[in-house]
Parts: C-alpha cells; structure tokens; sequence
C-alpha cells in the first residue's frame, strides 16, 4: 500500500478496512502489551532506571562530540575503521564501496531501521550485489517487497496464512505439498534456507543498538542469533548506526539493555547481546577479518539543537507503537514512513521535511500514553504538538479554519461568556439526540458525522458538574 | 563521495555549534575523561544483590525461564557424564566441537570414551558443541561467552546444540559485576573481538508472536552448572 507521508489519510482509510490487518494487529495488544507490563512489575527498580537512563542519554548528547573522538579512537585502536556520512547518500556510497573494494558479491543483514533510512539494500541491488535480511521478520519483508511496518517486528501487520503464500512464492523449488501451516514449519524452512547464505557471503551488514565510547564497540541484541552470524561468518562486518547511538561505557549499555528488551517484547533481556570490538585478532579462529563502522548524521546534528533534541534520546524499543491507539488500528504501513508510530510522527518530518509528512504528527489523540510507556521519558505528544504548531503558523490555513479558531478563542478568553454559550450548546444538543442519546449529523461536523453519530451531551456542562460536586462537598 | 576527514570535521562542527561547545572546553572534555575512565554504575536492581544459594536458584530459574536445560555437576568426572547424557536425550550423535580451552581440556574425558571430539572454530556440519563462560549474570540468567581460541564465537551460534560449562563460583550477580571480572582479566577498556551474552536458546515471534525455537542460532541450550557457589 502508500509508501509516503503524504498519503497519509488515504492510507488509514485503506487500513481501518483490512480486516486481515485488523486481525494481525491483535497480536501487538495480546503479545507485546501485556509482556511489558508483566516484566515491568517484576522489576521493582524500573522507574528508577528510567530516571537514570535519561541522564545517561542526556549526559551523552551534551557531550556527543567528544564521546564520538573517545570511541572513533578506540574502533581503530582495535584495528577497526571509522567512516562519517553527512546524509544517507554518503551512508551509501561508502557502504558499495567498502563492499566493492572487498569483492563482494552477496551480503547478509542483521535487522537495521538505519540502513531502512537510507535505502540501501536497493543501492547495493543496483549494483550487482546481492543483499539477503536474516532477521525473519525482514526476510518475509524483503521476499513481498514491503518494508517493516513496526520497528522490533518487521511484519506484525501479516497472519502466517499469507506468509506461507509468500514462502511457497519465493521458494520454488522446494516440494509443493510440503507441510508449511505452522509458525515452526515456516521457521525451519527460512533457517535451512538462510544457512546457506550466511555461509556464502563475503561481507555481513548489521545495525547497532549501541556504540561504547570506553571500548569502541559496536553493540546488536537479537533474539534468532542471525545479527551475531551475519557479524561472525563472513570476512568483513560493516556496521552501520546513527551518531546518537553512543553511550559512554559498558555500565551505561548494561543500565539501557535492563529497560530495552522489557519495554519491547517484555523479555527480561533478549537471546543474544553482543558486543564486537574490531576485527579477528592474530589467535581467534573466527571471525571477520575487517571491521568498519559508517555513522551517519542524517539530520541529528542538527536535532541537537532544535526543540526536538530529547528525541535523539530513543532506544528504539518500539513500545510507543505498541501503546499507540492510532498505530493500533491502522498498522505501521500507513504511516508511509520507515519510522511509524509516535516516534516516527516526530522523526519523519525532521528526516523527510514538514510539508511531506505534516499529517503524521496531527494523527494522534496526544492520549499520552507513548510518553508515560517510553523508556527515556520522550515527551512525544508535547514534540507532534509542536510539529502541529509549525505547520499551521508554515502553512497559512485557510480563512475559515482561522476564523473558527478566532471565534473560540474570543469566548475562551472570557469565562462567563464560554460558560453561557457551552450550556446552551450542550442543552439544545441534549434535547436535539432526545431519547436516543446520539447525535447523526450536527452543523460543521460532518466530517466527524458520516462514520458515526456523535454522543450528545448529558444537559450539565462540566464547569456546573464540578461547580455542584464542590458545594455538596463544602456542606 | 565527500573526502573522509570532511565529513567527520564537518558532523563534529554542526554538533559543537547546535551544543554551543567549544572543542577545548575543560570542563566538558574532564567530565568526559572521568566517566570513561571511573565507569560510575547506576542503581542495580536488588535481585541481583543476592549471593551464594540464592544466586545460582535465580541464575537457574532465569535460563529455565528462558528455555534452556540445566544441569549441575558436583565434579568434572560428574560434568563428562552429564554432557554425554544430553547429548544422548537430543538424539544426537556423540560428537563435539570445542575450543581450546584448559578447563575442558583437562576434564576427565576417559569416562565418556564414546564422545569424539573436534577441535577449533564450529564448521557447518556440527551438531553439538561445548563452551566454557568465564562469567555470567545471575539476574537474567546471562552467559558471558568469550572469543579467542579457547572458546570460538561460531560454537554458540552454528550447532543445534550448545552446551555450556561455568563453575558455580564463576556466576556473577549483576551485570557490571560480570563485567569487572572481564575488566580484571583483559584490562580496563580492553574487551576480546566478541562478547556475546547468550540468556537461552535461538527464537523467534515474528510469525504472530508465535514463540518458536531454533531460529539461526541453537535450538537447545544446555547449561552446565559444576561444583559449589
């Protein structure tokens, strides 16, 4: 479906009728919603550690400069490179260039949003090298040509009926009568096939969810084991991480791994957490024999220092989505964005521009609950307000939407006149729904009307209702 | 493609201009220096605290928990026999690929005459192998697999079945602790090529948040516990 911000609209509508989506997105409430709260109550010192992530988040952006040096330093201390790029067009000529330099032909990928940012899975394609994804999710992503709808599970939007289509479509020459109804069928098939490529390939690509200044490693968690293969098997391992994935030192990662496996899946901690420091030395026996990391800046610089700077503080752990009442209806895809949800509202139009994705950060209820689920404290629902600000002052809106808004002001700013005119608003809606309760069209809201009836007020507003409660309470 | 050492001055630049920093600021560069150096530790969660007894029930629980076997082995002619036990209850064939490290290499092995073994980095048709951890975590039930000859990366993550060997006096409560005995085998800011910190066998939920085991990595993890805390 729409691959851009700006379809935004047309996309929801789309989604809200899918109802093999709508089935599939039943699994982010049964699965992940319940598994957070759970792991969260077995760890007594959770808000404590988020306090203190933050600052650990926020004592490294302030000082972002100087741990890039630190680590850049310790990377080639232990033999390994460093390559900057301003933009994902850098990301990617260095990538097909440390991979055309090395002769390689196939290339395995551990799950990376980064590399998804910068497009480069189709820049290596173009230029005859292949790119296989190992994490399954991305596999299945990559064989339908969609891109991950949710940034921890690339194809939550998908019921494994259709998955066995796409696995009976893509693997040909496997015998059709085989058995493939069950998640473990589709599974072994994937690791059979998978094997092979790890194998073969010359050069593994993985993301990062952190980078430590004190040893100059790069860190991935994984639950399948594909991310340690892919930096395992092959002779070169390129990593590939935004500059805001440093953190200071090895405690530092250990304090955000305690939230980030809990606050994604609900796992206490994931499979596999691993931390690789440059390349094979002269006595291991495996490992890659080159190590490089590309950091790309891609607009963080310059988030540092604008008001959405507590936005590079994310970890990526995707429990914005999961909590969303918005991504919960309509799935990642609509959002046309690599980045969906509540985070993605606030990243895309700092990545992509305001006037591609300004129906992102106006497609939330500000319900709040991304802010009060998020591991660092983002306030998220304050950063989509403040997009919606920039976009109405940006855009020039039309004479009547400023009309509306001048008239509401008028009466807000004078109480008595607000509370005169909301009860007899509220009583002429009351009597209008009369028995019924609900209202089917009302003047100037039918774009609220023609999907549902609104819910007329009760005949008391909320100023006489708290008026009453405090006298009665006074007596 | 821009000049290496462009792009680096530049993104350094635009982050020292959107702080309002100074490169040559003393104050932020020391703070810097001194938590690199003094690696503070924030609050550890009490169930890592604990000790003794305690410490290794958790760092059992955790792995079962997390779907591993696990084992206890009150000596190394008791550890040989359990490793060729299991080996037998997976239906596998006894054969193992280890490293070569001196633990295991002086482990008793006449008492499991049957078991051939392999020697040095896994290879694509191994089925079972052995590992020593060094340390491990007790809160999440964490190993601490270090590369190197003694214990090759690829053995935990090719095989079906991995088995590791700690010494009960080996497992650490939290995880800094784990990682100051790292600190104090390899030197501060001094880690191995690999870290790799398993807590269970290889899975996967991408399929509907179906739990399924044996992704890429291991299908079984068998962890073996040998002597007293």
């Amino acid at each position: 479906m729409a691959s851009l911000p700006r379809n935004f609209k047309k996309a929801a509508a789309y989604a809200l009728r899918d109802p093999a989506l709508q089935r599939a997105l039943l699994n982010v409430k049964r699965g992940f919603v319940v598994k957070r709260e759970s792991a969260r109550a077995n760890l007594p010192e959770f808000d404590t550690l988020r306090d203190e992530a933050r600052a650990i988040r926020d004592h490294t952006l302030t000082h972002l400069d100087l741990y890039l040096e630190a680590y850049e330093r310790k990377v080639t201390e232990s033999g390994g490179h460093v390559h900057y790029a301003l933009n994902a067009a850098e990301a990617r000529a260095i990538v097909l260039r440390l991979c055309q330099d090395a002769g390689v032909r196939l290339v395995t990928k551990g799950k990376s949003m980064v590399s998804e940012e910068i497009g480069l899975n189709a820049h290596l394609q173009a230029s005859g090298v292949e790119v296989v994804e190992t994490d399954l999710g991305e596999y299945i992503a990559q064989m339908r040509g969609e891109r991950p709808s949710h940034i921890i599970a690339p194809v939550i939007h998908l019921n494994k009926e259709s998955i066995e289509r796409d696995f009976r479509r893509a693997h040909p020459n496997l015998p059709p009568q085989r058995k493939l109804d069950q998640a473990g069928d589709l599974v072994a098939e994937a690791r059979q096939i998978l094997r092979g490529k790890f194998l073969t390939a010359e050069a593994g690509i993985t993301g990062a969810n952190f980078l430590i200044a004190e040893t100059g490693s790069s860190v991935i968690v994984t639950n399948e084991g594909n991310g340690d293969l892919t930096a395992t098997l092959p002779r070169t391992h390129i990593v590939i991480a935004s500059i805001e994935k440093l953190v200071p030192t090895l405690e530092d990662a250990c304090l955000l791994l305690r939230l980030l496996a809990r606050s994604a899946t609900g796992q206490d901690i994931t499979t596999y957490t691993s931390f690789s420091t440059g390349p094979r030395r002269s006595s291991d026996p495996d490992g890659p024999s080159a190590y490089h990391v590309v950091l790309l800046d891609n607009g963080r610089s310059e988030m540092l220092g604008n008001e959405f700077a507590d936005m590079l503080r994310c970890i990526r752990c995707g429990a914005c989505l999961n909590h969303c009442p918005v991504y919960g209806a309509i799935g990642g895809h609509a959002y046309g964005s690599v980045y969906p949800g509540p985070m993605g509202a606030v990243l895309t139009p700092q990545l992509q521009g305001l006037d591609r994705a300004r129906d992102l950060p106006n497609a939330s209820t500000l319900c709040g609950r991304c802010e009060a689920v998020c591991p660092v404290a983002i306030p998220l629902p304050d950063m989509m307000r403040t997009w919606r600000e920039r976009d109405f002052v940006r855009r020039n809106p039309a004479l009547k939407e400023r009309l509306i808004l001048r008239v509401w002001a008028f009466a807000a700013k004078r109480p008595r006149l607000y509370r005169a005119l909301s009860r007899t608003a509220a009583r002429v809606l009351a009597r209008r729904a009369g028995q019924r309760g609900r209202l089917r069209r009302v003047p100037f809201l039918k774009t609220w009307t023609v999907t549902r009836d609104l819910p007329a007020p009760q005949g008391e507003t909320f100023h006489d209702i708290y008026a009453r409660r405090q006298r009665s309470k006074g007596q | 493609m821009t000049d290496r050492g462009e792009a680096r001055a530049e993104i350094l630049g635009r982050i020292r201009a959107a702080l309002g920093a100074e490169r040559l600021d003393r104050a932020r560069r020391s703070a810097v220096a001194r938590r690199l150096e003094r690696h503070p530790r924030g609050t550890i969660p009490a169930r890592a605290r604990c000790s003794g007894d305690e410490r290794l029930a958790l760092f059992k629980d955790m792995l079962a928990k997390q779907g591993a076997d696990v084992s206890r082995a009150a000596t190394p002619k008791e550890a040989v026999g359990t490793i060729a036990s299991y080996l037998g209850t997976c239906n596998l064939p006894p054969r193992l690929r280890i490293g070569a490290d001196p633990v295991l290499a002086a482990l008793p092995w006449r008492e499991a005459w049957d078991i051939e073994r392999s020697f040095g980095a896994a290879q694509p048709g191994d089925r079972a192998s052995l590992s020593r951890a060094t340390t491990a975590a007790a809160e999440t039930g964490t190993l601490f697999l270090l590369s190197g000859r003694d214990n090759p990366t690829t053995l935990g993550f090719l095989p079906e079945a991995h088995t590791v060997l700690i010494a009960a006096s080996d497992i650490a409560g939290s995880y800094e602790e784990a990682w100051d005995r790292i600190r104090a085998a390899f030197g501060d800011a001094a880690l191995p090529r690999s870290v790799n910190l398993i807590s269970g066998p290889s899975r996967t939920a991408d399929i509907e948040q179906t739990i399924v085991r044996g992704a890429h990595g291991p299908r079984r993890l068998h962890v073996l516990i040998v002597g007293e805390a």
